[in-house]
């Protein structure tokens, strides 16, 4: 199964109230996915020149504070950071590439979640309401964000295997479904130089766009690429720095429902987990064609 | 006239309330308010009830229906009146996929769209769409009138059996041994029928009529190769 949820504000006076509007979304599609749960928040972008990135550690307690202070002697740059539960959010004036070079050195067990200019992933084992306490996920604000409810069908249930899947910079994946190709996939792109932390499908997926978007393609075009070289169901809601997507596959078996109003655009794998918006009621609520792209971005 | 309120009553006194109406039909009203698309409402009533949901509905709403009259107001999710036996069901909004799926009798309704799979495996149902109805629709479709007043995705009526469907918008197209069949008079006097009972004002010479071409009925010795 899984759940998935998004919500993007058109209305930037509710950037405020992200998370806490945010919030119940996520609650609500506990019985498609009460294993895991996560979700990739966009807002307090860093300065240009800036990169902005999501860890987690792999083993329980971990010494952030030592880390940062070694980071900060290695980098030789400004750097900035806080500490949220499980995960630290780094703030560092530096190529990212110059960033990971230097954390795979100095904390071969730290995980990085997402890297970016704005996005946050967050994400762990248990159930929804959990992780969002965990994460006070009630009090973030920020201008949108996607979640993901888990129950596994394709690999382990780990904090790593958990969605969102970062796929880029302020770019992730969640997906509901299962791709059948994922195994043969995750070799191709193994030689083409994607690396992988799990055995979960929709990593591949991730590791796909990551590719396709790597070799130059928009995202439209890396998504209808996808629709070629992906086998088996999904639907996924792809984050950007500044919007959303959602595309589900030609046979369309998973569900989604979208619903627009002035001030959001909303999507959820039910209704259910719409129901608690404000203004819902006179929103106007469709079902995403198959193999078709929606995008919200803003222009400006 | 009796009202459920679902924000706080749960689903499950819900239809067990509606069951028990089948050993005194004292009330033959009920509205079921907040229903903000939880699944499984009005779900195996078994007597002629009047049941308004006021809202939008999860999945499988109004399944295994028998004599009742359910009306939604709002969309409703995956497998409406899925095998239903008789009554009817209306769904002033838009539907999820499989629609009607597997029903045996009735009447369904749906003012709407309804998605993919629309009057899959569809035994006996009648189902009248108001707008546009998604891909392989009246797959295996063996009983019954399905009648779309917009558009039909693709495969229509893929390994049809013996259901009739009228389209009146574009088929974007027919799925293995479902054709285009002419429209004689006892065809056009269902289908005002139809339409009439759904409450549609639509003109049925508008309309085409698809059916089985019968050719995947029974085993070809030809095809045995292939096996």
């Amino acid at each position: 199964m899984c759940g998935i949820v998004g919500l993007y504000l058109k209305n930037p006076a509710l950037e405020s109230q992200l998370g806490k509007l945010f919030e119940p979304m996520l609650l609500a599609m506990t019985d498609r996915g009460p294993d895991s749960a996560g979700f990739a928040i966009y807002g307090d972008e860093v300065a240009d020149g800036w990169v902005k990135l999501t860890l987690q550690s792999t083993v329980g307690e971990y010494d952030w504070k030592a880390l940062m202070g070694a980071l900060e002697g290695r980098l030789g740059c400004s750097l900035d950071w806080f500490q949220n539960a499980s995960a630290a959010v780094l703030k560092v004036a530096a190529e990212e590439a110059a960033v990971r070079a230097a954390l795979a050195e100095l904390a071969p067990d730290v995980r990085i979640m997402s890297a970016g200019q704005s996005i946050e992933i967050l994400k762990g084992m248990g159930l929804p309401a959990e992780i969002a306490e965990r994460f006070k996920l009630a009090n973030m604000k920020g201008s949108h964000i996607i979640g993901h409810t888990r129950m596994a069908t394709e690999s382990a249930v780990t904090m790593e295997g958990s969605h969102p899947f970062s796929t880029g910079a302020d770019l992730c994946l969640v997906h509901n479904g299962s791709l059948s190709n994922h195994s043969r996939l995750r070799q191709e792109l193994k030689r083409k130089g994607i690396t992988f932390e799990t055995l979960n499908d929709t990593e591949v997926a991730a590791g796909y766009l990551t590719w396709r978007l790597r070799e130059g393609d928009s995202l439209k075009e890396a998504l209808d690429h996808s629709l070629e070289d992906l086998d088996g169901f999904f639907t996924f809601a792809i984050g950007t720095r500044n919007g959303f997507a959602v595309i589900r596959d030609p046979i369309a078996c998973k569900p989604a429902i979208l619903a627009e109003t002035d001030d959001y655009v909303a999507m959820a794998s039910e209704y259910q987990a719409l129901a608690s918006l404000p203004g819902i009621d006179k929103a106007k609520v469709w079902e995403p064609e198959p193999a078709t792209m929606y995008i919200w971005e803003k222009t400006a | 006239m009796k009202t459920i309120d679902l924000s706080t009553s749960e689903v499950r006194a819900l239809n067990q309330a509606l069951h028990d109406q089948a050993k005194n039909l004292e009330e033959r009203e009920w509205v079921v308010t907040h229903s903000d698309g939880k699944h499984n409402l009005a779900v195996g009533v078994n007597e002629a009830l009047s049941i308004d949901i006021q809202g939008h509905a999860g999945y499988y709403c109004a399944g295994m229906n028998q004599k009742a009259t359910i009306t939604v107001h709002g969309n409703v999710g995956v497998g409406v009146a899925e095998n239903m036996m008789s009554g009817s069901v209306r769904v002033k909004g838009s539907a999820s996929q499989a629609a009607g799926a597997t029903a045996h009798g009735g009447l369904l309704v749906i003012e709407g769209d309804a998605g993919a799979r629309c009057g899959i495996s569809m035994k006996g149902v009648d189902i009248v769409v108001g707008g546009s109805i998604g891909h392989m629709s009246c797959f295996m479709g063996q009983a019954g009138r399905l009648v779309v007043c917009g558009d039909a995705g693709d495969a229509l009526g893929d390994s049809l059996y013996e259901t009739r469907i009228y389209v009146k918008g574009t088929v974007k197209s027919l799925g293995s041994d479902c054709i285009e069949k002419e429209m004689r008079a006892e065809h056009l006097e269902e289908l005002a029928e139809l339409l009439n009972r759904a409450g549609f004002d639509e003109d049925p010479k508008a309309f085409k009529r698809y059916g089985s071409a019968r050719q995947l009925y029974n085993f070809k010795v030809d095809n045995a190769s292939a096996y």
